[in-house]
């Protein structure tokens, strides 16, 4: 028995340097691609600039930290986008028609979690690959918000709701605190509740899972109402950050999460990755975003970029995997 | 599954497509008399051609548990690139080279990323529909590509003893799927890659060049179907087919092909794409606009699976 203890506990450690070792490589990647871009641009290192960085690495981790627990548990949800367009817009309508903004968000968040439920139950209950079932999801939300706006546009919200995306507390964008909280959450939810570490078990292996007594189905629809909801409150983010709705808000903002996910170290066949891992990714990301606009490359480009990028990450993933086996 | 087991099983799912369809046809004529009229109904013919072709290919890619998110955004790239280059040398027929060209590389960069790369397909395609979305914005700057040669515009309005070009050609690509997928090799070898994937790898068969050989066909469809869609717009668009891939996607799944067990059925395929024709040009007639009916396609997507569903437990 001992002599069997002593190597699993050795790998284990190694295991453990690995994980590291793979986020110290992208920390390395994140200060390698600030100093290029400090080195190409005067505007790149000012405070303006970085905090700028900051406040789009917020909503961009926002929506990610929701998706990084629907890929963790192996699904997938292409939804996010379209789900913070039709939340921003009916939170818009209810904020504009009772102008309490507490409403508002209620209504916005609660839209999100509905249509998240919604995913939860395509994928479980009807068993629909979650690509398959957000990805149609996507195109239902982008019907109804564009039948609800009918090309119109909602702007003009209280100052106090406002705050939520442009203001500032101690010299910092409020999204930043944002950021820091759901960090904080989605961290302590993934790797210290059961919850969390049962939704890693239904991504490993959902057999196996299952039969050690994990409730598969509901723990499913909990990552895709987490994800929803969590749209729902990106959603009010951009409505205070832009002061208006459309029915196009969300059209540019699933990629780039996915990218982060990804590039933050979470693995897309599901149970491997940390919530940590996809600040990262959200802050690479954004700083290539940003770094593209610096240097005044058309932002047509930038669709391009984030494919590209994903492609990569996915790529350098199962390379990963298939050393490990 | 056996074969006669499995023609059973295409037999039993005829009637689910086929009410939707005749259903849809009643409701529409009785909603509107102009639908049932032989002109609009040779509209719902032409104007499906171009989702027919895309949802060909298609389902020979989600046969092998595949998916193509790009094709959209191909068709739209090859469209924009038949007409530049039809423009800037006056040949229609180098256009069309052009928009096969582009078609074949995404077949190609799709095909390699899933089998040589092992990406996850609809991840691979999803990355190269940001690619292709990325290069028709920029080549085109986000502006209309207009001026190509009548010529092109006759491929899509002329007609052939009374029959329009584009049904002739959405035959002709009908039959040569259908022969493909049912009399060749390559098709039984497609049924293999999502059935039995691993006998396929005992017969010494390369799995990889298959799969590629399928996402290829894809491509050259799509690229083929930007010749209609740039003669119908007789212009390119940098967002013309943005969304085609949902329509063929939903197609597929009305028609009954299975996105787990990987059996598809090409007939079936045909007469969802008729129906999503049918829900549109209703819909169009009853002036709702073309995002609800998205959204209107989504909800018999899911009708459609849900009874699929019910059928596969009873």
């Amino acid at each position: 028995m001992s002599t069997t203890a002593i190597p699993r506990s050795a790998r284990n450690r190694f295991a453990m340097s690995g994980d590291v070792m793979q986020m110290l490589y992208r920390v390395l990647a994140l200060l390698l691609l600030g100093a290029v871009l400090t080195a190409l641009s005067d505007v790149f290192f000012t405070t303006g600039n970085i905090l700028n960085v900051l406040r789009q690495a917020a909503l961009l981790f926002l929506m990610a930290s929701g998706l990084t627990l629907v890929i963790l548990a192996a699904g997938l949800d292409l939804s996010i986008g379209a789900n913070v367009a039709l939340s921003g817009c009916f939170a818009a309508s209810v904020i504009k028609l009772t102008g309490s903004p507490w409403l508002g968000a209620g209504v916005g968040i609660g839209c999100g979690a509905a249509i998240g439920m919604a995913n939860g139950v395509l994928v479980t209950a009807l068993r629909i690959p979650s690509f398959v079932a957000t990805y149609g999801m996507m195109w239902i939300l982008t019907g109804v918000t564009y039948y609800y706006m009918g090309g119109e546009t909602i702007h003009g919200f209280p100052p106090g709701f406002r705050q939520l995306g442009s203001g500032h507390l101690f010299g910092i964008p409020v999204p930043v605190y944002v950021m820091f909280v759901f960090l904080a959450i989605g961290v302590f939810f993934a790797q210290r509740t059961i919850w969390g570490q049962q939704i890693y078990a239904i991504g490993a292996n959902p057999v196996a899972a299952r039969l050690s007594g994990v409730p598969v189905e509901r723990r499913l629809i909990l990552v895709y109402v987490v994800s929803g909801a969590v749209a729902g409150l990106a959603s009010l983010i951009v409505l205070a950050r832009i002061n208006s709705a459309q029915g196009d808000i969300g059209e540019e903002l699933t990629l780039p999460a996915i990218a982060a996910v990804l590039v933050g170290g979470t693995s897309l066949f599901g149970g491997s990755g940390t919530v940590g891992g996809t600040l990262i990714g959200a802050l690479l990301l954004t700083l290539v975003l940003n770094g593209m606009n610096l240097l005044q490359i058309n932002s047509s480009w930038q669709p391009l970029a984030t494919g590209i990028i994903i492609l990569l990450a996915v790529w350098i993933d199962t390379r990963t995997r298939r050393i490990g086996e | 599954m056996t074969a006669q087991a499995l023609t059973r099983a295409r037999l039993t799912r005829v009637p689910g497509v086929a009410v939707a369809l005749i259903l849809l046809c009643v409701v529409f004529a009785a909603a509107n008399p102009g639908f049932a009229s032989p002109a609009n109904i040779a509209n719902i013919l032409t104007q499906s051609t171009i989702l027919l072709m895309l949802a060909l290919p298609m389902t020979l890619i989600i046969m092998t548990e595949g998916l193509d998110l790009s094709i959209g955004a191909v068709l739209t790239l090859a469209s924009i690139a038949l007409a530049m280059t039809a423009i800037s040398t006056g040949s229609p027929a180098l256009g069309l080279l052009a928009a096969l060209g582009v078609g074949a590389c995404f077949g190609l960069a799709n095909g390699v990323l899933v089998a040589v790369f092992d990406i996850p397909p609809f991840i691979t395609t999803l990355g190269t529909l940001g690619i292709a979305q990325g290069l028709s914005l920029v080549v085109t700057d986000g502006q209309s590509v207009v001026g190509i040669p009548r010529s092109i515009e006759l491929i899509y309005s002329g007609s052939l003893a009374g029959i329009p070009y584009p049904i002739l050609f959405a035959a002709l690509a009908y039959l040569v799927t259908h022969v493909l997928l049912y009399r060749t090799r390559f098709g039984t070898y497609v049924f293999a890659l999502g059935g039995n994937r691993e006998a396929l790898k005992v017969a010494g068969i390369s799995v990889r060049g298959m799969l590629i050989r399928v996402y290829m066909f894809g491509g050259l469809m799509a690229g083929f179907a930007a010749l209609l869609l740039t003669a119908r717009l007789n212009s390119a668009h940098p967002t013309a087919g943005i969304g085609m891939e949902f329509d063929s996607i939903a197609a597929i799944a009305v028609g009954g092909t299975s996105f787990e067990r990987g059996n598809g059925w090409l007939f079936g395929t045909l007469l969802g794409v008729v129906t999503i024709g049918v829900l549109r040009n209703g819909l169009n007639l009853m002036a709702v606009p073309s995002s609800t009916q998205v959204a209107c396609i989504g909800a018999l997507v899911i009708l459609a699976l849900f009874i699929d569903g019910l059928r596969g437990e009873a």
